[in-house]
């Protein structure tokens, strides 16, 4: 666990896998460092998941401040980074959502290329099925915002759908499919790789990366924050930044507020690999259901929210049967399908169910939290609008809108329709 | 799965059977509140890791609204007990501080007699 040298990372390239091969990979470098802390930080940031490690790597690489810890009480990209469906997309319905979405959705698309690292971006095409025929009009609806937003989307019909996608079924009687919203631009990544590339860049910048560090106070003097104590000593900081999700209540405890946060567990599962038979990512929001194709081979799908508060990291067994049986209805082939894991994460649900970048009570701690079911997608856009806010002490154009006051206010950002179960 | 007993009718229910109706005790703050009174009782949450008290309601049974101490971490219930009362009642109390001896109450109770009294009389 010594320090060794932030420049130890070398770039990645088909140059470096040929020297590498020549001299049977003895030289490859850990991708990131993992250093004692220091006693003081300019920025400390709570969380090493995507939304943490981004922040970070904005933060260096937008204003320059590089002299950053990231703390993580368990390991890098360990939580919900580590135990999403990796699913990519931006047809919000809300101006301020498809801005910071979309952010993120372009930020993805050169990700690999920016961080010099492979996070396997892969712009399959979203789906997302309308089933009823509210969902026909919410749908539609969210096409023609998405219009206004610059954003691409398509109202597809069934026919349509079933030559996309020959394997569903569009005329199960409990569930037929109406239509679609698509986005072609949406698609997945490889979720690992996102948090191990953002930390690779962070290391190189010369961030520290605490791992196995719980963070058990936060000492504040006069209304501003002087440091955070950790599993491995005090740690100083000008200012912190809790990018905790399912954890933001118990640090914001820590801090002395409360956030209109509460914690639930979501669940996904994998199946066994099979062939190529799916290159798109379904969505289905009625059935609490959503599907994509691993690269290797494995039907990804995700779940429904248990309804009630949950730091166990494990949900309700009858939320995995719901989901599969309706799915099972509209993919028959999946009903012969094994099941080889499941496992759960817990996400910080808002009212709106929209995130929270905001400035807090305390001077100087600033929180990134509530992205609930969807914060894999805005990891980057997320990143890039808390350095903004963490930076300058205010939030920018992308943030403005998500901070804590909007509950006091009654400026809702309403997503329950768009993206109101897991997305 | 979780399962609660359903203190109104007795029912020991499965979590399919019950809504969950989230934060219990929270004091209610309308007309006349300050706005700050008024954000807290609509939106802030303890959210706790550990010992919750939340509302659940009979949904698929006798469809009343009851209380649960839970624990958050370990799924473990401590016990339910009836809406109709602004704390936990001394036997939850008692209930929690068997399992958990360093657990403390957070709120500040009048006192110990008077707790139950008045929401009793509400429903007999």
């Amino acid at each position: 666990m010594s320090a060794s040298p932030s420049n130890s990372t070398g770039k990645y390239s088909v140059f470096a896998i040929a020297r590498e091969a020549m001299r049977l990979h003895t030289g490859w470098k850990k991708a990131w460092t993992s250093p004692e802390p220091k006693k003081k930080y300019q920025v400390v940031i709570v969380g090493a998941g995507g939304h943490g490690l981004a922040t970070a790597y904005y933060l260096g690489k937008n204003f320059g401040i590089t002299d950053i810890a990231i703390i993580e009480k368990g390991w890098l990209g360990g939580g919900n980074t580590g135990r999403n469906t990796t699913i990519i997309r931006s047809n919000y319905l809300q101006d301020p959502s498809a801005a910071i979405y979309d952010k993120a959705l372009k930020l993805y698309e050169n990700l690999s290329q920016d961080l010099n690292y492979n996070i396997m971006f892969s712009p399959r095409g979203l789906l997302m099925l309308a089933q009823t025929e509210h969902e026909i009009r919410g749908y539609k609806r969210t096409v023609y915002a998405n219009q206004l937003q610059d954003v691409t989307t398509e109202w597809v019909t069934p026919h349509q759908i079933k030559e996309m996608l020959p394997i569903i079924n569009i005329d199960g009687p409990r569930y037929p499919v109406l239509g679609g919203l698509y986005q072609p631009r949406g698609g997945t990544a490889r979720h690992d790789a996102v948090a191990w590339g953002y930390a690779r860049a962070c290391s190189a910048m010369g961030m520290d990366i605490i791992q196995n560090c719980e963070v058990t106070g936060v000492e504040t003097a006069n209304g501003q924050v002087r440091a955070v104590n950790t599993a491995k000593g005090r740690i100083e900081c000008d200012k912190l930044a809790m990018i905790v999700a399912g954890n933001s209540s118990v640090l914001a405890e820590m801090a002395g507020f409360r956030l209109p946060i509460e914690s639930l567990a979501l669940q996904a599962l994998v199946s066994e690999p099979i062939k190529p038979c799916c290159d798109l990512v379904i969505m289905a929001n009625t059935v609490h259901g959503y599907l994509s194709q691993s690269d290797k081979g494995e039907m990804v799908i995700g779940g429904g929210t248990d309804g009630f508060n949950n730091y166990s990291q494990r949900g309700s067994w009858h939320h995995v049967e719901e989901t599969v049986r309706a799915l099972v209805e509209t993919f028959p082939m999946l009903s012969r399908l094994k099941m080889l894991r499941q496992w759960g994460g817990i996400v910080d649900m808002t009212g709106d169910r929209s995130p929270i970048l905001s400035t807090t009570p305390v001077g100087g701690i600033f929180v990134n939290c509530g992205w609930g079911t969807g914060g894999f997608k805005a990891i980057p856009g997320s990143g890039w609008a808390m350095a903004e806010l963490v930076a300058n002490g205010r939030p920018g154009a992308l943030a403005a809108e998500f901070g804590l006051n909007r509950f006091k206010e009654g400026r809702f950002i309403d997503e329950s329709v768009a993206a109101g179960v897991a997305h | 799965m979780l399962t609660l007993t359903c203190p109104c009718c007795g029912i020991s229910a499965e979590e399919t059977e019950l809504a969950p109706g989230g934060e219990a005790h929270l004091k209610r703050f309308g007309p006349g509140s300050s706005d700050d009174e008024f954000e807290s009782y609509l939106f802030a949450r303890k959210n706790p890791k550990g010992v919750h008290f939340e509302r659940w309601r009979h949904a698929y049974g006798c469809g009343k609204w009851f209380l649960a101490a839970r624990d958050t971490v370990t799924l473990e219930v401590f016990g339910t007990y009836k809406a109709q009362t602004p704390y936990p009642t001394p036997e939850i109390v008692a209930a929690i501080q068997a399992k958990r001896p360093d657990w403390k109450p957070d709120w500040h109770q009048p006192s110990v007699n008077t707790t139950t009294t008045p929401a009793e009389s509400l429903t007999e």
